[in-house]
């Protein structure tokens, strides 16, 4: 009886650890550790935000091209109500990077507009006069990158020497206070 | 042999186990969060088209959540109407749809366009609704009672008693000039919308 009980349980344990895996092929949210995989965007149109990016070619980039030490993207969706209620919030956020002079140039942000067109994305930047880059991910690419995560959602990465992005944060849903949230992402971030 | 028909049973057994372990985390993980009820993936179309371009837009009169009724006929010869039918309050896409549209008016002014919300639900349930997206700038209307006549006459109203997820867009003499019954999964570009509008211009 204890016999057919261990083997019962063995066999559980595999069969859990197969589907287990299977589960993690299929898209989990990004956690502190991970590398983010790659994402590539194009060069924005815009001479302001390519300048604010440092880029100077054409065509696509990888976010490790992005002239600086760490990114904070933000995950959201122009149909969002909550993304739409958090917009202000993430415009100060921005706003408050910007202001710190220990912070300037090692910390940018850019958002990635899930399911979304660019004429969707361009509503949202009007409505909410964001000034960060906005990019579109209409066929959901990104959005499978990072996990398929709720909106809005935010990841705070590191670029590292080699150009692989490491996970240094990550939080689901809005923030309260921009400077208080700002003060975890540097410490976090060790700048 | 027995023995290998026991290990057979026990390696059944843990995998049926296993698959009910995982199918909870996914269901869980799954549910949409706070107040929207995951309807999971519905068949895309479930009814029958009944208008085309190029016809007249049936008439209707509609309570709205705002108060007071509100008909069709209130647009004729000052604007160019859109309607946009969702399957039923408290839905994912349908969630997300108006809020959407809500922060859209300057492209629907740009085309001198009213956005009229339509959904089978009763008042109560689309006030609760439409509140937590914050003030709408359209009329939400309840084709409720009796039940989803409105939707019937546009042929989009489903088998369950839902509409579908569909747009229809009038111009200013009544005249239906676009019309998309989406696959009820997913939301319409606004793209297309804009696309339509723009036509009307010409």
């Amino acid at each position: 009886m204890m016999k057919r009980t261990m083997i019962f349980f063995a066999m559980l344990t595999v069969c859990l650890i197969a589907l287990n895996g299977a589960r993690v092929a299929a898209e989990e949210p990004m956690i502190t550790g991970d590398v983010l995989g790659t994402i590539q965007l194009p060069v924005p149109q815009d001479p302001e935000a390519k300048n604010y990016l440092g880029l100077t070619e054409e065509g696509l980039f990888a976010l490790s091209q992005i002239k600086t030490q760490v990114v904070m993207i933000e995950i959201f969706n122009m149909y969002c109500n909550n993304c739409q209620r958090e917009a202000p919030r993430v415009n100060e956020l921005y706003q408050l990077m910007n202001k710190d002079s220990k912070l300037k140039g090692k910390i940018k942000m850019i958002g990635i507009g899930v399911g979304n067109t660019p004429l969707e994305v361009e509503v949202f930047k009007k409505t909410y006069q964001v000034v960060f880059p906005l990019f579109p991910d209409a066929d959901y690419v990104i959005h499978k990158t990072c996990g398929e995560v709720r909106t809005p959602y935010f990841i705070g990465v590191k670029i590292k020497a080699d150009g692989s992005l490491r996970v240094f944060y990550t939080k689901e849903g809005g923030f309260q206070d921009p400077s208080q949230f700002l003060k975890i992402i540097v410490a976090l971030s060790g700048l | 042999m027995l023995q290998r028909k026991r290990i057979y049973g026990e390696l059944a057994i843990g995998a049926i186990a296993a698959m009910c372990l995982v199918t909870m985390a996914y269901g869980g993980s799954a549910t949409l969060k706070e107040n929207v009820y995951d309807v999971g993936s519905l068949k895309p179309i479930d009814s029958v088209p009944k208008l085309q371009v190029g016809d007249k837009a049936p008439e209707f009169t509609l309570p709205a959540v705002g108060g007071g009724k509100i008909p069709l006929s209130q647009y004729r010869g000052k604007k160019n109407v859109v309607i946009s039918f969702v399957p039923a309050a408290w839905t994912p896409v349908c969630s997300e749809q108006w809020p959407g549209y809500n922060i859209a008016k300057p492209i629907f002014d740009q085309y001198d366009a009213q956005l009229v919300g339509i959904t089978v639900d009763n008042i109560p349930t689309l006030f609760a609704w439409t509140h937590q997206m914050g003030e709408l700038w359209f009329p939400a209307l309840s084709d409720f009672w009796p039940h989803g006549t409105v939707a019937d006459q546009y042929g989009i109203l489903r088998s369950d008693g839902t509409s579908e997820r569909a747009l229809f867009v009038i111009d200013k003499k009544g005249i239906i000039r676009y019309i998309d019954i989406h696959d009820i999964n997913k939301r319409p570009p606004l793209d297309d919308l804009v696309r339509e509008l723009d036509k009307l211009k010409k």
